[in-house]
């Protein structure tokens, strides 16, 4: 079969290019194929992988312009293979994470303060269960029309890592992280729920950010697009 | 750039580290050739062992005495009972930082039983564990604001003048490809272990390489037990993808093809590994049956498991049985530690897979490595704290430059078939049974392709983020490394453990209840036994 891989280099001109790959291994995950090509073909093809079992987070990239992990996607005959969107591309389909993986610490997604006497019941557990399933790919990122245009946005993984903390029974104190997610945070997100439909481990961010704008009512925060609206005077009581 | 503790790989063992570290005051930076989540911790599933107070029909002592069983004779009696002891205290941590551990209906941490454990105490977060204790351990460290700089490649361990005392590293910064230097006083090596050695047979993430051991032996630093490398019983068949010893915890079965159980599923690994092996040379195919444990019970416990057999096998393990074989998952052997995590190299710490804290002997016991993670990464982070502060700045220098070396080599060789060839060897040599014939047959391989090394360079010859140069690197170090495996698995003329040799079936206490240690020397290194 015949892949379709888009090459990048700032040491190349163009910096772009779609190459060509034919692929003869049986119902490869694209994974494979890529490692068939730079191992056999094309030694300088780039891409990142980990642990071929969609734990690691390190290969995601865009096939025909949806986020999938190229260990987890089974490749077809002509399919188009490229980088992550909304990021810095290094090399090919390699992507700079570091601007995305800080929107964990400029968000505070931590346990801030642990509450001595907390005692997680199954249920508890089962609260932030799949939040704590996040893996870090940021295909959240790559799809979220807010982070591509607002970069100060903390964007969807982050965010949902301050769901699972702030929900979290031994989180003593919510309202550090409440606070900090305020700007640039809950309330520029658009619910286009795309980070939902990309996410390989059945995440919503979506939904998480749902729930920290009811948590930030319950700390006398409120929707500012809401309050800035103008309803040119059509509802005076 | 200057650290008082410089931490080298950013997975469990080195983010616990790390945050001991800098909680004792040290200015801390990790480096990682990759990015933190991204290690092999995040693939640990089954769990991470502790009997804590709430625990039934268990005892301290237990978790003590099948950690020595399992180590057939070969592990330190003083740092298991340290492993055991602080495992409660470990787990309190972890929950501390809010790790997602799966929950009793008693509102108690739930535990589970695996392979030669005598009771149910291996802590886990559903299938998750080491992800999700990775993950939180990472939230952990931006909390305290440690630096981490990622894709950076290890190079070399930098030493003072007398080429005895650690000042820094440096490494391959894989975004620009510039060399880069780092100083600190100590510093703790948290690099992973080797098993992807044996390439397509081995369970590991792709960077599990040894970069840190290889390194470090060039550095003059003891390594020991190298030839102990567990196999995992139960990997999928085509892809050496990991179905977690939980399946046989809850009570899976392994089928020969004439659908008959051929060993209790209970045992330790080395044990099943060579009952699977034996039905394999008789011409059997091996099996893993969970139909019986029922849906409801495997996508609740065992999910990932359904997800990467459909994927890799196309089988679904609810309806039909599961193709499996053993495969490399586990490298005992590293970098010899002391009672602090302190090498032979004044300042050099070493902890996690990479090093040997003489916790798992001759086999490991499933759920013994996150712990030993938490528990000696602390320690590591600790003592290098302690010596940092104590020491004083080193000058140091570069003793070598691969990367210009490489400059010189041809590419008229592709190093990736050789390295297939490698993992083809070992497994089929230096694997779950070997003898004296074929362990010098794969040394005088390993010889050839050392010897062809200058004939193999990367073809790709760029600078920015130039895997193919990495990859070679890695080569290079599971090359050395094969040697000193293949070295030390032939001075070993008996069977213990993990290392079970056809020509010495026997274990042989009056001669070999010793560690296997292994450093280099001008020309050549020095092989010996020691306590």
């Amino acid at each position: 079969m015949k892949i379709n891989v888009k090459r990048y280099s700032n040491e190349t001109s163009p910096k772009e290019d779609f190459i060509d790959y034919e692929v003869n291994l049986e119902s490869p995950t694209l994974l494979e194929a890529l490692h068939e090509i730079k191992t056999t073909q094309d030694a300088t093809l780039t891409y990142s992988s980990g642990c071929r079992s969609s734990v690691c987070g390190s290969c995601a990239v865009r096939v025909n312009g949806r986020e999938v992990l190229a260990c987890a996607y089974k490749v077809k005959d002509g399919d188009r293979v490229e980088h992550l969107g909304n990021v810095e591309v290094i090399r090919d389909l390699v992507v700079n994470m570091d601007k995305a993986l800080e929107c964990n610490a400029t968000s505070k997604a931590w346990l801030s303060q642990k509450n001595p006497n907390a005692k997680l019941s199954i249920a508890d557990e089962k609260i932030n269960e799949i939040q704590s399933d996040c893996i870090l790919c940021g295909s959240c990122y790559s799809v979220c029309p807010v982070y591509a245009v607002n970069d100060a946005f903390k964007g969807p993984f982050a965010l949902t890592r301050v769901w699972k903390y702030v929900s979290d029974k031994r989180e003593l104190d919510a309202q550090e992280k409440i606070d900090t997610i305020q700007s640039n945070g809950i309330w520029d997100c658009t619910l286009c729920n795309e980070c939902t439909v990309v996410c390989p481990q059945g995440i919503s961010s979506k939904a998480d950010i749902e729930k920290l704008r009811m948590k930030s009512a319950s700390f006398g925060y409120g929707d500012p697009n809401f309050a800035n609206m103008d309803f040119g005077g059509g509802l005076s009581f | 750039m200057q650290s008082d503790v410089l931490v080298v790989g950013a997975g469990g063992a080195g983010l616990v580290a790390a945050l001991f570290a800098h909680k004792n005051g040290a200015k801390v930076t990790i480096l990682t050739k990759d990015y933190p989540t991204r290690s092999q911790t995040c693939m640990a599933q089954g769990g991470i062992n502790a009997v804590l107070a709430h625990a039934k029909d268990d005892s301290v002592e237990s978790h003590i005495q099948d950690t020595l069983k399992s180590a057939h004779g070969l592990s330190s009696e003083d740092a298991v009972e340290k492993l055991c002891k602080d495992a409660p205290e470990a787990i309190e941590f972890l929950d501390s930082i809010g790790v997602q551990f799966s929950r009793t209906k008693d509102d108690e941490i739930a535990q589970r039983r695996l392979g030669g454990a005598s009771g149910d105490r291996a802590c886990y977060a559903q299938d998750y564990t080491g992800l999700k204790i990775l993950h939180t351990l990472y939230d952990r460290v931006l909390k305290q604001g440690i630096q981490i700089l990622s894709d950076r490649y290890l190079l070399e361990i930098l030493r003072d003048e007398s080429g005895e005392v650690v000042g820094g590293v440096s490494v391959l910064n894989k975004r620009n490809g510039e060399l880069e230097e780092y100083s600190a006083s100590s510093v703790i090596l948290a690099t992973g272990g080797y098993a992807k050695i044996y390439d397509a047979h081995s369970t590991n993430a792709t960077s599990s390489t040894g970069d840190g051991i290889a390194v470090a032996f060039r550095a003059g630093v003891r390594l020991s037990d190298m030839e102990f490398v567990q196999f995992h019983p139960t990997a999928l068949k085509s892809s050496s993808i990991l179905i977690s010893e939980s399946a046989r915890g809850a009570g899976g079965h392994l089928l020969n093809s004439k659908g008959e159980r051929f060993v209790n599923e209970l045992l330790p690994r080395d044990e099943v590994a060579r009952a699977m092996d034996d039905e394999m040379k008789k011409g059997e195919e091996i099996f893993l049956d969970i139909r019986h444990l029922g849906e409801k019970f495997i996508d609740e416990e065992l999910p990932q498991e359904r997800k990467l057999a459909k994927l890799y096998e196309g089988i679904d393990p609810v309806k039909d049985l599961l193709p499996i074989k053993p495969v490399a998952h586990y490298t005992m052997g590293g970098i010899e530690v002391d009672a602090h995590s302190s090498t032979n190299l004044k300042g050099l710490y070493a902890v996690g897979e990479c090093a040997n804290h003489k916790v798992h002997g001759a086999n490991r016991l499933g759920g013994n490595s996150l712990l030993e993670l938490i528990v000696f990464g602390r320690q590591a982070g600790e003592y290098a704290t302690q010596y940092a502060s104590a020491s004083e700045k080193r000058v140091c220098k570069r003793t070598t430059n691969i990367l210009e070396s490489i400059q010189e080599f041809t590419s008229e060789k592709n190093f990736y078939e050789k390295r297939a060839f490698l993992g083809d060897l070992f497994y089929e040599n230096v694997g779950i049974k070997k003898d004296k014939k074929r362990l010098l047959s794969t040394l005088e391989s390993i010889y050839e392709i050392h010897k062809d090394l200058p004939k193999m360079a990367p073809k790709d010859r760029s600078k920015i983020y130039n895997t193919n140069l990495i990859e070679f690197l890695e080569f290079t170090n599971m090359l050395e490394l094969s040697k000193i495996i293949l070295l030390s698995a032939l001075e070993r003329e008996e069977s213990r453990g993990a290392h079970f040799r056809e020509d010495f079936s026997e274990q042989n206490d009056a001669l070999y209840k010793l560690h296997t240690l292994i450093y280099k020397v001008e020309n050549g290194h020095n092989l010996e036994f020691g306590s």
